[in-house]
């Protein structure tokens, strides 16, 4: 293709990625680095049905003045990044300094908000990911060997967590490990605990969390790796099984190689996913055991009085964050390219 | 039977007309956005009277309303010209400067609005208010009876209750609240914060100072009443403890008085539960003399950025909408209405006793908004035995004070 031709083919797309991906996270860094004006308060009295009270209230007219003046606000700079909402720089020294030990240390850090949400959503990324391939796998292979009629209803059912809104879902879910729930008293039985309560509890509400995380994604990874097997070189397996390679073995030497390029397509798109969980977090109501970086974010916008440069904040951490976590995958991905 | 209808559509029709004359507008749009519970949709129908030729008027109802009404009265015009609020929004509206002030049209139009129902902030009216809410005791009757105990009247005298019920096996965890980690769970520290005799801030000032007796009293007596509640409570919000009363599972809690007509009907529960539902008033704590409970009006607003036709619609059809014809035999039960002619149901008893034994209203501060976010997001780790109170209380003024500065209303 020439320069000239491959220039007007992709001017579109990159014009449109420009204004609704790269100007909305310039502009969100930009707030974060300001904060609101000094709010002007005054004394003022206050009428309603039950009685007069003396108040404070922020003084309109002042407050505009020096909002016309300077509309972002005022400068400054990284303080938002290094407050006690976000990287916490001060009180991380101090609980470093007033720790004797390690675990006092971690517990002291994840009571701070950023690192709380940082820590589950680290763990519900490490622990969802390759559960969601191996699940995945196994579920294609499976549905592979099915037999053809089955196959159809086998692909429909296998799929149908991922049809679900995650919110749906989620609330099914979690009404049946309400203490009176299906689950949830099936596992008071089993247990022998009558006061068992995966809600009350923090790591059960962890597991249950992660177990609705591989519920929903598995498909996914179920349906890619399902595509990649009918792209499987019959004579390779053939001339496996004739050198008298056992099932395990074709699966291990043949198919697992064959895949795993897709396995790298997988592992990238739900270590994206998986790093901004939040919808299970809003329906399972469990944000008194689980935070996530995403749900932070949601809180800043959710309460009357509106924190924007703090989500601002967190979204900017939340995307160098994904960059990290993808950067070894990425790495790869542009090794085997420039191999080639 | 085509006649029929159609004799009826017509009269239909020229009612709606004359209800119409009756509100005295002609031209001008009118959109409400509040909050989803029956007594604002008897104000919205009424409301609606006035739509005609030249008027029309919509409405957006959803729980969701504290999310969506900043961004929807603050475009030029805004999408909607009415807001419907409580005294914990109407701050966050007035912080962004988005409600007109409505005295040129009270003295135009609203002379007839009693004087108690304007919501003045700096000598300018920002609200019309139309009824009353608040939290106070819902319990069953026969359950108090059976272990001969008087409706409490302290949260310590309900603990007392509550173990007894316990203890004679009627119930496993009788006490109910909506404890739910975030907004809710803030708003049971307030009550019972109020109650132990607490200030939130340094007098005129925006620092917080709710690291004191009053907040450990506060969060012990929060802590004593989950140990008798569902251990799911952190999950809980006001309709989940419906729930739980309607499954006969609770006997006991600060609920309310909107919520509790619900509990008190057919739907959804067994005749030994909604016929010995009863309310009472509003219960002190700690030997304190204020009820741990605070008092709530809602009231509708008008947008500041819209024309001076709409403005006036949109007043006229308010004012309308919450006028004192809309009492009927229906709607009495549904509020605690602030209209002449009002006739208090049993089911509103609690909000009259909490306004009689002078409980407080929700503090309308301007910072107020993000200590409750401070509080919903902290007050969870000491319920759960993660951390003591203190330390509860410091991280909630930590948090507060790292958004307040953000906000610019500390330094």
């Amino acid at each position: 293709m020439k320069h000239k031709t491959f220039f007007w083919f992709v001017l579109p797309s990159s014009l449109a990625m420009l204004l609704f991906i790269f100007v909305p996270i310039i502009s969100v860094a930009v707030q974060s680095v300001y904060v609101d004006h000094a709010q002007v308060i005054k004394q003022v009295e206050n009428c309603g049905p039950f009685g007069c009270t003396t108040t404070t209230a922020v003084d309109q007219e002042a407050t505009q003045a020096i909002q016309k003046a300077s509309p972002l606000g005022r400068f400054a700079g990284l303080t938002t990044y290094l407050d006690r909402s976000h990287l916490a720089v001060k009180e991380v020294g101090a609980a470093w300094r007033s720790s004797a030990g390690l675990g006092e240390f971690y517990d002291k850090l994840v009571n701070l908000p950023f690192y709380k949400a940082m820590s589950f959503t680290l763990a519900y990324t490490f622990i969802v990911t390759p559960l969601v391939i191996i699940v995945g796998f196994i579920i294609a292979v499976a549905v592979n060997s099915a037999t053809k009629k089955l196959r159809g209803p086998l692909i429909f059912f296998s799929l149908l967590p991922m049809m679900v809104t995650p919110l749906v879902g989620s609330l099914i879910i979690f009404w049946m490990v309400d203490a009176r729930g299906v689950v949830g008293a099936a596992l008071q039985y089993i247990a022998g605990d009558p006061n068992l309560s995966v809600k009350a509890s923090t790591p059960l509400t962890w597991v249950m969390l992660m177990v609705y995380g591989v519920w929903h994604s598995a498909p996914f990874a179920f349906i890619v790796y399902y595509a990649g097997l009918q792209t499987v070189n019959n004579d390779t397996l053939e001339s496996a099984m004739i050198d008298g390679a056992s099932r395990w073995e074709q699966i291990r030497y043949v198919i697992i190689p064959h895949l795993l390029p897709l396995t790298t397509f997988i592992a990238l798109m739900q270590l994206m996913d998986n790093f901004r969980v939040f919808e299970p977090i809003v329906s399972f109501s469990a944000s008194a055991h689980a935070t996530s970086l995403s749900w932070a974010i949601y809180n800043d916008l959710g309460g009357e009085t509106r924190q924007l440069s703090s989500a601002a904040a967190t979204s900017v951490l939340t995307i160098l964050g994904i960059a990290i976590l993808l950067m070894p995958v990425l790495v790869r991905t542009w090794r085997d390219f420039t191999r080639k | 039977m085509l006649l029929k209808k159609l004799i009826l559509a017509t009269s239909l029709a020229m009612s709606a007309n004359a209800v119409y004359a009756g509100c005295g507008i002609e031209s001008g749009r009118v959109n409400i956005v509040g909050n989803e519970f029956p007594a604002i949709h008897t104000v919205v129908k009424a409301a609606e009277a006035c739509a005609g030729d030249g008027v029309t008027i919509t409405a957006n109802l959803t729980a969701d309303h504290q999310k969506i009404n900043l961004a929807g009265l603050q475009g030029n015009p805004a999408e909607y010209t009415s807001a419907i609020i409580a005294n914990s929004s109407i701050v966050a509206l007035i912080n962004a400067d988005v409600l007109r002030p409505l005295d040129d049209l009270i003295e135009k139009y609203g002379q007839d609005i009693p004087k108690s129902n304007l919501i003045t902030i700096d000598g300018k009216v920002m609200a019309v208010a139309f009824m009353a809410n608040a939290q106070h005791l819902t319990y069953r009757k026969d359950v108090l009876e059976q272990i001969g105990v008087e409706p409490p009247k302290t949260y310590e005298a309900l603990l007392e209750a509550a173990k007894l019920i316990r203890e004679k096996g009627i119930m496993e965890n009788p006490v109910g609240g909506a404890y739910q980690s975030g907004w809710n769970l803030a708003t049971e520290f307030v009550n019972m914060y109020i109650g132990a005799g607490g200030d939130f801030f340094k007098p005129g000032t925006a620092e917080v100072a709710i690291n004191n007796a009053q907040g450990v009293a506060a969060l012990e007596m929060m802590k004593a009443l989950t140990e008798y509640m569902n251990p799911d409570f952190l999950t809980h919000d006001s309709n989940a403890t419906g729930a739980e009363v309607e499954a006969g599972n609770v006997a006991l809690m600060n609920m309310w008085g909107s919520r509790v007509g619900v509990l008190m009907d057919e739907d959804g529960a067994e005749e030994v539960v909604y016929s010995n539902v009863a309310v009472a008033g509003p219960m002190t704590v700690a030997g304190g003399t204020v009820p741990a409970t605070t008092l709530w009006w809602d009231g509708w607003t008008v947008a500041k950025n819209i024309s001076d036709e709409d403005a006036e619609a949109t007043f006229v059809s308010m004012m309308t909408g919450t006028s004192p014809d809309i009492l009927n035999d229906e709607t009495m039960a549904q509020a605690v209405w602030m209209l002449e002619g009002y006739e208090p149901a049993p089911v509103n008893k609690g909000v009259f006793a909490a306004i009689q034994a002078s409980a407080k209203p929700y503090p309308m501060l301007p910072y107020m908004g993000l200590l409750q976010t401070a509080l919903g997001d902290n007050l969870s780790d000491y319920l759960q035995d993660k951390e003591s109170a203190e330390a509860a209380l410091s991280d909630i003024e930590a948090t507060y004070t790292t958004a307040a500065k953000e906000k610019g209303f500390l330094n």
